[in-house]
Order: C-alpha cells, then structure tokens, then sequence
C-alpha cells in the first residue's frame, strides 16, 4: 500500500426518506484510502457498504459531511464533471455484471472508450490488453449470454480497467459466481491490483474474497466499527 | 432495439401511417394537376381579360357587360394568342321542356381552349352548336337534334331560332359544360346585335397584350380560386385523418419507449456509471425511438414504392366525377411530389424523434444508484 491518499471521507453522513422518516445509512463516516490499495467494505446487509461505494463512485452525494475522490469534493461536482471522473478515474464492477446484451465483448469493452474520443488503433489495443489481462481474447465476438458468469464478470473487470482507471470499485463482484470462479476473478484483480497500482474497493462480505484483501473496513449501521490493515502478503 | 416484436410492429404501423399520407396526398396533388390542367385546358386559357363589370356567376351582368374589340386585340385574335366569348343569357326548348342555358360565342377558329369549336364553322347555313356531355344527357340531344333557344338581344326584344347541335364534347370541368350552349360568335353577336363585341377575352399562353383598354385582367389564381378552396377543404380533411392515423403509430411508439425505459433501468444505470451524462443517455433512447421512424421509411419504401408506382400508372377510377358537378375526372392518377415526400419522410422523423424524447426525459431526473438497482421510479 502506497501512502498518497486519494480517497478521503470526513463525518459522511447519508440520509434516505423512508415514508416520513428518514433512514440513516452512513453516520460519520471517516476514512482514508491510498494508492495502490485493495480494500473491502464489509459487513451486513444494511450496513451502509453499498451507499459508501456509490459516494465514492460520485453516483450519489452525501447528505452531510465531505468525501474527496482524487482531491474532488464530489458533492461540488456537477453532472457532467462526475460523468467526467467517472469515465477516466473511476471503474465500476457489479455483482450482475450489467454488460450490455446487444453488444460483443469487445464492444462492452469498448463502450468506455467511446466516450473518452480516443483514436481508433489506440482503442483497440486498450481493448485487446484488457482482454488479454483477463483472458478473454477468444471471446471478442461473443455476445453476452453465449458466456458463463465467470466469463462475463471477467469482461466487467476488463471494460472497468480499460481506461486504467485509479480507482475500481467492486460491489459483491463474486456473489454470483462459484467458488472457482470467484478465486480466478479475485486472483486476476490482485495481479492487476500489483502491476498497475489501481486501487480496488470491495462492498462484500464473502469470506473467499476477504481473504484477498489488504484492509478490511468493517461497517454496522452506518458507522465504521473496524479498520484493519493486513500487511502479509497472502496471495 | 432490443424491443423485438414490439418495434417490428410499431415500425410497421408507422410505415403504413407514412405509406397512406404519400398514398393520400399524392391522389389530392394528382387530382389538383388534373382538375387546374383540364379547366386551363377547357375554361381560362392561361389567364382572362373581363369587362370590368363581368361576373362569371352572375347572368344579370352579362346583358350589359361586353366590350368593342379594338384593333391590336382582333390583331392578337388573328394570331391566336386572344380568343374572345360572347356571353348571354338564353332558354333552350329540348322537347318541349324549358331550360336556363348560357349562350357563349366562340371562334370557331380558335386553338387555346379544347373546345371542338371548328364544329361551329357555318356550312349550308346552319346555326350549328356544340354543347358538352352532361348538358347533352339532362337535355336528351344527340348529335345532329335541333335545339330552340330564346334570347333577348341588346334592346331587349326576344327572339328565337333553331340550331343544329353539330358536336357533343366530352370533358371533366362541369364549368365549361353545365348548361353551356356553345355557338360561332359572328353569329351569337349578329343575334345579339352586338357587333364585334366580346365579354370577355381567353389568353394565350404567349398572348403579349398586357393592358389593354377596358379590359381587366383575371390570372389563374383568381379564375381557379374555387377549385383551389375545394382542393384545400378535402386537404384539410385529409389531414384529420392522417393525424389519427400518425398518433396511432406514435402513441405505440411513447409507449414501447415508456416500457424500455422501465425494463432498462439497469442499463442506463450502466451508462451512468461507465461515465455518460444523464443528457447523452436520454440522447441514446431518444435516437433510439428515432430509429423507428427511419426504419418505418426503409420499411414502407420496400412496399409504398411498387404499390404507389402501380396505383401512380393505372390510377384510380372513381365513376363519380361526371355526377358530382365538380372537376373530377374519371381516373386520378396520383402525384407523388419530391416535397411531398421529403415533407412526409420529415414529418414521420421528426414526429417519432420527439415523441421518443418525451418519455426520455425521464431518465435525466433518475438517481443513477436507483437505476442500478432497477428500482421502479
């Protein structure tokens, strides 16, 4: 773990209405995270973990408090300046993939690029090393539902680190996935993790994934209850 | 698309609403170029000089209304760039019966109006006339009857005389027909006691008399401003029915948009996150919908194109026209205009593309997280 921080929270905190009440999700939540780290929230269902990757991933805002992403107070970024992190600091890795169905891989893999106006060679061999990183390089032409859910979330993690991002945030990338698959797709992020100094977050409370962590940031009711940094290199 | 069947059908609805609107308005044009073409053709020439106190629907100015042809206007007769009518009120006797008939002096030389007006040349003394088809049938004549008409000359005295009906012409425009009873004009002036006079004068189209003296000039415009209003009110109508028929096609289509953009919460989301704007994302539903519309002009190409290209070579006979006292001929061809079809092609797409923006809009107001989660909004 490097010690240049580009995550940082001061007292967030995260309201949601829920009827006329209001629902507290995080409650003064403080946390600072470096380059270079694989880090997972865990903790229960409702425990704020999803919530506090959202902020992160400037998809929601805080109700009080600060979050800086890359010296960024995302509840000061406009629409457009989020989309903007999003799309070149930011990789998203969803529990169910959310590849788009009517495009190959390659082109799910694409799709971020697009956005970034990159030329076309340079596209494609962004494209052909993050498919190559996750070993996908026979399946370009396929669609997604000719794939396993093993395949498909190594597809997610290729178009999530496409553009190299800083930052790849993983929400229960493995809960879909059998036990062999979930250690391939968590081995492949930890290598990549290595070599290009991405820092990974995890919401998750998988025991196979927490084994791969470096730091464990335990989360109840909203509040961080743990924060545990693992030095041993384990795998 | 991924709405399968439901775009299919949605396309194909919006193609036949594109196919009918050509269909519809190419059968108003074709009737519009048929019906101005025949009453030029039959009526007006290419513009008209009046009395100044002449109204064609008005008989009681007829008596009064008539004109000395000066020289450089008989030079122009001789030319035939002019060719002037004489214009009275008269009753025709056909077996027995009693009829209100226009006389109209014509000459017999004449070329700008398709009248058979060679018909009239006076041989063996006789008064010959032509009349049309449908005056022909309500009066019972064939041709070679003799007709008895009564007219009052200038003075007002009546007089009547027997003509041979020499010709019977077949045309579209009830104006140049109903009622009308065409006679030679030295012989309709000579009976009027109107020497060398004229109602009114039919141009030519390369007629060079701009002004002349106690004339006014009537353009097209003026002379087929009835025909035009009558092409106008069934345009309109026309258009009523088009745009029930349109809002069906859009209506599926803001309703296939509503539904994808319920089911695809999760893939906006996903665009969200892979870092679009909400605004380029309500871009990529809204072209899209779009897409609808130029799908439904490839589609109706496939089939509009040999259909309307067939209906456009044997036209469409209605039987009715000859009945109905307005100029409507036998057979309509339609006339698919390049603006007609580019106006329809725009119409279609611009209709669909906003009526596929509308429901998108929604997608700017939804919390990405939500849409991630496919919660309903």
């Amino acid at each position: 773990m490097e010690n240049s921080s580009i995550i940082k929270t001061e007292n967030l905190i995260k309201r949601f209405p829920v009827g006329k009440t209001d629902f507290t999700a995080l409650n003064g939540i403080n946390l600072t995270m470096g380059t270079g780290e694989f880090a997972g929230l865990v903790g229960p269902s409702g425990s704020g973990k999803t919530t506090l990757l959202n902020i992160i991933g400037s998809l929601d805002t805080p109700s009080e408090g600060t979050a800086y992403v890359l010296g960024k107070s995302i509840s000061l970024l406009t629409h457009a300046q989020s989309a903007k992190l999003r799309n070149h600091h930011i990789g998203f890795i969803f529990q169910t993939y959310n590849l788009l169905p009517v495009y190959t891989v390659y082109e799910n893999v694409e799709f971020a690029l697009l956005l970034q106006k990159m030329t076309g060679a340079d596209r494609k061999k962004a494209v052909m090393d993050a498919l190559e990183w996750v070993g996908l390089t026979d399946k370009i032409y396929s669609k997604p539902s000719m794939l396993s859910g093993g395949e498909c979330q190594r597809v997610a993690i290729a178009r999530s680190m496409v553009k190299r991002p800083e930052i790849v945030l993983a929400d229960e990338p493995t809960a879909n996935l059998d036990s062999k698959n979930s250690h391939h797709i968590l081995q492949t992020m930890k290598v990549l993790n290595r070599e290009l100094k991405t820092t990974f977050i995890f919401a998750t409370h998988d025991e196979k994934v927490m084994k791969y962590l470096d730091r464990i940031i335990s989360l109840d009711d909203g509040k961080v209850v743990k924060d545990e940094i693992l030095t041993a290199e384990k795998y | 698309m991924g709405a399968g069947l439901r775009t299919w059908l949605n396309v194909a609805v919006l193609s036949f609403a594109f196919v009918v609107i050509i269909f519809y308005n190419g059968m108003l044009d074709g009737w519009n170029r048929q019906g101005r073409n025949d009453t030029i053709a039959w009526v007006t020439g290419a513009g008209q000089f009046w009395h100044p106190g002449f109204d064609r629907f008005d008989p009681y100015t007829f008596q009064d209304s008539h004109n000395l042809l000066s020289p450089e206007i008989v030079s122009e007769v001789e030319k035939k760039n002019l060719s002037p009518v004489l214009v009275s009120q008269a009753t025709a006797f056909p077996q027995g019966r009693s009829l209100g008939v226009i006389l109209k002096g014509i000459d017999p030389e004449q070329t700008i109006l398709s009248l058979p007006s060679s018909a009239l040349k006076d041989e063996i003394n006789q008064d010959n006339a032509i009349v049309g088809k449908r005056f022909a049938e309500s009066a019972n004549l064939k041709k070679g009857d003799k007709l008895l008409i009564r007219w009052r000359d200038k003075n007002g005295t009546f007089d009547a005389r027997e003509v041979n009906i020499a010709e019977i012409f077949n045309c579209d425009v009830p104006e140049a027909d109903n009622g009308q009873v065409y006679l030679s004009i030295n012989n309709l002036q000579k009976m009027m006691g109107m020497q060398n006079e004229a109602s009114y004068l039919v141009a030519g189209e390369n007629n060079p008399v701009k002004n002349p003296d106690n004339w006014i000039f009537r353009d097209l415009s003026f002379l087929l401003a009835d025909f035009d209003k009558l092409i106008l009110s069934k345009r309109v109508g026309a258009s009523i029915m088009q745009v029930f028929l349109l809002l069906i096609a859009l209506i599926a289509i803001f309703d296939t948009q509503v539904l994808s953009i319920f089911r695809r919460q999760k893939e906006i989301g996903t665009y969200i996150a892979l870092g679009m704007t909400r605004i380029q994302v309500v871009g990529i539903f809204t072209v899209e919908g779009g897409t609808h519309s130029i799908l439904a002009t490839l589609l109706g190409a496939l089939y509009g194109i040999p259909l309307l290209l067939l209906i456009n070579k044997t036209g469409i006979s209605f039987g009715i026209g000859q009945n109905m006292n307005i100029t409507l001929a036998d057979t309509i061809y339609p006339y698919y205009s390049l603006k007609l079809i580019i106006s329809t092609i725009l119409l279609v797409i611009l209709s669909a593309t906003i009526v596929s923006y509308l429901p998108s809009r929604k997608i700017a107001k939804m919390k990405p997280t939500d849409a991630l989660k496919g919660k309903l909004q």
